[in-house]
């Protein structure tokens, strides 16, 4: 290897580019590869948005090694890349004199995995915090350090960060063929072949998320078969936001953290997600079925009363990739210079921070021996999306005099401006969806009734393209058929 | 002989009405009031209506201005309507009421624009 | 942050909003009508259908014909037309409106509001229909919007689901300008729409309608691809085992409901479940008599004349208001008994001032008896539909009536007969 070290990141989910931007602190080639539109596009789009607490991993999983350390790090992570973090805690239910030992098990865990902070709570507390609690709820384990987040922010900001020290990040490309030459090592990594270009590097880290296995055969490497394991879910009207304020699990079975009751970020209700282990070739099945659906209403009414599905904001199923060890795959593989970030199911989003520092400091540079120098002119800062305050009408009229555009709400359902819009297409919006995530405008209620027309023209208007050709997302999802009158 | 069925919507009632047609003889059953009658035989004899619909504006706020027929025209004659429509190209400013096809067909009605649209 | 003082603020320049401003500022009082479109009209702008204004201009007009009339007697009256304001908060306790707009923020302090913010479509996930989630499902006013508006037509072969009016006259506006439109599918066993609108948008175009038929499933990841149909019973609604059958299309179209939105309001005042819509008495006020509302957002009407009239009462309402002061005259509640589904309004002011009610069946009735009181009126009505509202106008004459009888509450019903 000549020169600085070259290197591939393969899916821009969050575990790929916060792996991608921890390799822009140092004097390395970054390439970010994702056959998706726009980053945080797969598994990292569609599911529970939680920062676990990390207490129940095994301590001698891998996930165990960085699921605490990666909650701890979601505080500065958020704080550098603007990205909203609640840490509203959470609580493990038992609504069965039998679950007790379980939550007590849970403590002794919390332990071993270096978590502090959880208690076990009595009914009085839980219902205290969550009223619409079903009141036969026997007691409940605290972990004040769980919180939740916006997953595809995490995936956004960190991409926009890392490009901003000088990463190059390829949406909308898909990896084809990975090519690899003999050295003193073996089969080392040459270079990566898209169906757009060819890249050659001396790294790939496969964080293909879902396809992870697929790429691993690609360059003949080890990845355990993955196959999805899909999970249905139900959004609520925030609304309904106040009925309850932690995240709440039933006692895990073994297969599966269970069906939850939490918020979101913007105030709603997410319920979900069920468990279905679906075969390895409907990796793009994310359909939601009426069995789904039912078995999520039919958990979360046992858990918590007054959920109103007549205010039902959205439903959809994201997958995980599951491998048969229920364990993250991490690390080299017998193809020098091709190292797994992959098998990441729960909890993956959580975990993604600290295998980042992982993958740099334990791989490439203990394991693998590489020199890398660290950049002094890293910005760890990327300014936050603008927003403005519900309820203060005082910051309103500072930005509208800053930008008159701030004056005119598009999305009124979550009074989203078309300031906003156009600095999301400016950061990199291109469709219907790229605006939606980085700004919220048609997450609420009306689910585009009232802005769909208004975003699609904007978009229109500054990516110089007429109003038929945007998109919703990758793929044959334009809006818009033809003329009515040509 | 041809049987059709026609609900009558001169009255909220929604009289289900049959019609027996043989030739010109037109048989009517199932209507509850006179209206129904002449409703069904209007109906299969000379069925009208008013049709609207849209047309090309240049340089316009809008690339459309909504337009109306400014009486009942023939039901035949709608799609035929449509495709003259199609040809058609108004220069903003347009007004309300601005013809766009006087005597339509020779039926008597314009075509008239139903929707302002102001120069961009 | 410019603050304004005003007799009356109406919020939402749509047909009801329109009204209420015209009737404020005839009877001599200041009003500010804000919108936050750029333009007054609301929907009827993007309504070019005709059927508007048979009763209020005893004529038909189109949806922006009708919107035109107001737009000139709103000019004529000199009223002030705020647009592309967007109301940040209404404050029930400062009765402060705040609103936002390419100036700055607004702080409107009126005597009376009178709240015209109508309503919207319900969307295609609040049904939870499983399967996909493509491109290609709109709600019919959304394609309404791009198809005459716009100049776009969202696809080449549509299914309707839903039989209210809006998603039967998308149906003929997509046929007439070149889509393929391949049914219309209707949950309940009768339409929801008016039979006039059957026989023109769909007999017309031999465009078939199913009843007691819905959507189960859509299929298609990035663009619809197809529709699972199913078969229901008629009176429990539940679906029908063996009955499913696939419609390859590329759009659906939704008509599945409007829903009446107050979300500025209803942390204050009182919400009517069965209207979904914010809780008036006779003369159009909220349970803050301050606040006056008429339109969608009280109840989802199917004519806009009955939209007009109702903006009317509200603006005659906060103009007595404004002039002199708050009265109360005593009102009585208004019950629903049998078959009265959507019903406005729902208090009874025991003044002289005449009113009228709008009714919505629960069913299809060849002929049913519309009793109010006890003793009050009764009246026959012949074929009633939940998609037709019966409007039954109270009158000076009734009120007093109500008043000797000593009534403490009106009971609507509807007997079948």
């Amino acid at each position: 290897m000549n020169g600085i070290p070259k290197v591939v990141v393969i899916g821009a989910g969050v575990v790929g580019t916060l792996i991608a931007r921890e390799l822009t602190k140092y004097n390395i080639s970054v390439t970010l590869i994702d056959k998706e539109e726009d980053a945080g596009w797969g598994v990292t789009k569609a599911n529970s948005a939680i920062l676990h607490g990390g207490y129940d991993d095994p301590v001698d999983s891998v996930r165990g090694r960085f699921a605490a350390k990666g909650n701890q790090q979601y505080t500065q992570l958020s704080e550098e890349l603007g990205f909203e973090v609640k840490r509203i805690g959470s609580y493990v239910l038992a609504f069965e004199d039998e679950d007790i030992p379980h939550l007590e098990e849970l403590m002794e865990k919390a332990q071993a995995n270096g978590v502090t902070g959880c208690e076990i709570h009595s009914n009085e507390e839980i219902v205290k915090r969550n009223p619409n609690i079903n009141p036969s709820v026997k007691a409940g384990f605290w972990c004040p350090s769980a919180g939740i987040t916006e997953p595809w922010m995490v995936a956004i900001s960190a991409v926009e960060n890392a490009v901003l020290n000088g990463m190059v990040f390829r949406p909308g490309e898909q990896v084809q063929a990975i090519e690899l030459e003999e050295s003193d090592q073996g089969k080392t990594v040459k270079g990566v072949r898209t169906d757009k270009a060819y890249y050659s590097c001396d790294f790939v880290i496969n964080a293909a998320g879902l396809y992870a296995d697929k790429i691993a055969q690609m360059a003949g490497a080890y990845c355990p078969v993955l196959h999805p394991r899909k999970g249905e879910y139900i959004l609520l009207d925030k609304k309904l936001g106040a009925i309850i304020t932690n995240i709440l699990f039933p006692v895990p079975t073994k297969d599966s953290k269970g069906v939850l009751v939490l918020p979101t970020v913007d105030g709603g209700i997410l319920l979900g997600p069920t468990a279905k282990d679906m075969d390895v070739d409907q990796k793009e099945d994310t359909t939601t079925s009426a069995e789904g659906l039912a078995e999520v209403r039919q958990k979360t009414n046992a858990m918590v009363t007054g959920l109103d599905f007549s205010q039902t904001v959205k439903i959809f199923a994201g997958l995980r990739p599951e491998d048969s060890q229920k364990d993250f795959v991490i690390g080299t593989t017998e193809v020098y210079g091709f190292i797994n970030a992959a098998a990441m199911r729960s909890p993956g989003l959580t975990a993604a921070p600290a295998i980042a520092v992982h993958i740099v400091e334990k791989v490439l540079k203990e394991e693998l021996g590489l020199e890398l120098e660290k950049r002094d002119d890293f910005n760890p800062v990327l300014a936050p999306y603008p927003t403005l305050p519900e309820d203060d009408p005082q910051v309103w009229e500072q930005m509208v005099q800053k930008d008159p555009r701030f004056g005119k709400v598009v999305c009124v359902c979550n009074k989203i401006t078309e300031a906003q819009i156009v600095e999301a297409i400016r950061r990199g919006a291109r469709t219907i969806d790229g605006v939606k995530f980085r700004t919220r405008a048609g997450f609420g209620r009306c689910q585009g009734g009232f802005c769909l027309a208004r975003i699609a023209e904007i978009l229109a208007r500054e990516l110089d393209k007429p109003l038929n050709e945007i998109k919703y997302r990758t793929g044959n999802t334009k809006l818009l058929s033809g003329r009515v009158r040509a | 002989m041809e049987k059709r069925k026609i609900t009558c919507i001169s009255c909220p009632l929604g009289c289900e009405i049959e019609a027996e047609i043989d030739g010109d003889e037109i048989k009517i059953t199932g209507n509850r009031c006179p209206r129904g009658k002449e409703y069904v035989i209007n109906e299969i004899k000379d069925p009208k209506r008013v049709v609207t619909s849209n047309v090309k504006v240049t340089d316009g706020e809008y690339p459309l201005a909504s337009v109306k027929t400014t009486g009942a025209i023939p039901k035949d004659k709608i799609f035929l309507l449509v495709e003259k429509l199609r040809e058609v190209e108004l220069q903003a400013p347009v007004t309300i009421g601005q013809v766009v096809f006087h005597n339509l067909f020779d039926t008597g009605f314009d075509v008239v624009v139903t929707r302002p649209v102001e120069k961009r | 942050m410019k603050e304004i003082t005003v007799d009356a603020l109406v919020i939402g320049g749509g047909a009801a909003g329109m009204a209420a401003a015209v009737e404020l500022t005839q009877l001599g009082c200041d009003a500010i009508l804000i919108e936050r479109e750029d333009r007054t009209g609301g929907v009827l702008n993007q309504c070019i259908h005709n059927g508007f204004g048979l009763h209020v201009f005893k004529e038909e007009l189109t949806g922006p014909e009708y919107a035109d009339r107001y737009k000139h007697q709103i000019c004529d009256n000199r009223i002030k037309v705020h647009p592309d304001q967007f109301v940040l908060k209404v404050d029930p306790d400062k009765r402060e409106v705040i609103t936002v707009g390419v100036e700055g923020v607004t702080c409107y302090k009126p005597k009376a509001l009178v709240m015209t913010t109508g309503a919207r479509e319900r969307p295609f996930s609040n049904l939870r229909i499983p399967g996909t989630r493509p491109a290609g499902i709109y709600t019919a006013g959304v394609a309404q919007k791009f198809v005459n508006l716009q100049n776009y037509l969202p696809g080449k072969n549509a299914y309707v689901l839903g039989s209210g009016d809006i998603g039967l006259i998308m149906a003929r506006r997509l046929t007439l300008e070149g889509m393929n439109v391949l049914g219309v599918a209707e949950l309940m066993p009768h339409s929801g729409g008016l039979a006039r609108n059957i026989a023109q948008c769909l007999n017309d175009y031999n465009i078939p309608l199913e009843l007691s038929t819905s959507v189960v499933e859509v299929h298609g990841k990035e663009r619809l691809e197809s529709i699972t149909l199913m078969k229901f019973t008629p009176d429990t609604l539940q679906p029908i085992d063996g009955t499913q059958r696939e419609v390859v299309c590329d759009t659906l179209i939704l008509s599945v409901g409007l829903l009446p939105q107050n979300e500025l309001i209803e942390d204050f005042v009182q919400v009517d479940p069965v209207n979904k819509g914010v809780m008036v008495d006779s003369h159009q006020r909220t349970s803050h008599p301050w606040i006056f509302a008429a339109g969608n957002n009280v109840a989802v009407y199917d004519l806009v004349d009955f939209v007009t009239l109702e903006g009317i009462q509200a603006g005659k309402a906060a103009a007595r208001m404004i002039q002199e002061g708050f009265t109360d005259c005593g009102q009585i509640p208004i019950v629903r008994g049998n078959n009265v589904g959507a019903l406005t309004p729902l208090f009874c002011c025991l003044d002289e001032a005449p009113f009228k009610f709008y009714i919505r069946p629960t069913k299809n009735m060849d002929k049913g008896r519309v009793k109010i009181g006890p003793g009050v009126i009764q009246k026959v009505e012949m074929g009633l539909k939940p998609s037709e509202m019966v409007d039954i106008q109270i009158t000076a004459e009734h009120k007093e009536k109500i008043k000797e009888m000593g009534l403490t509450q009106i009971l609507v019903e509807i007997e079948e007969v």
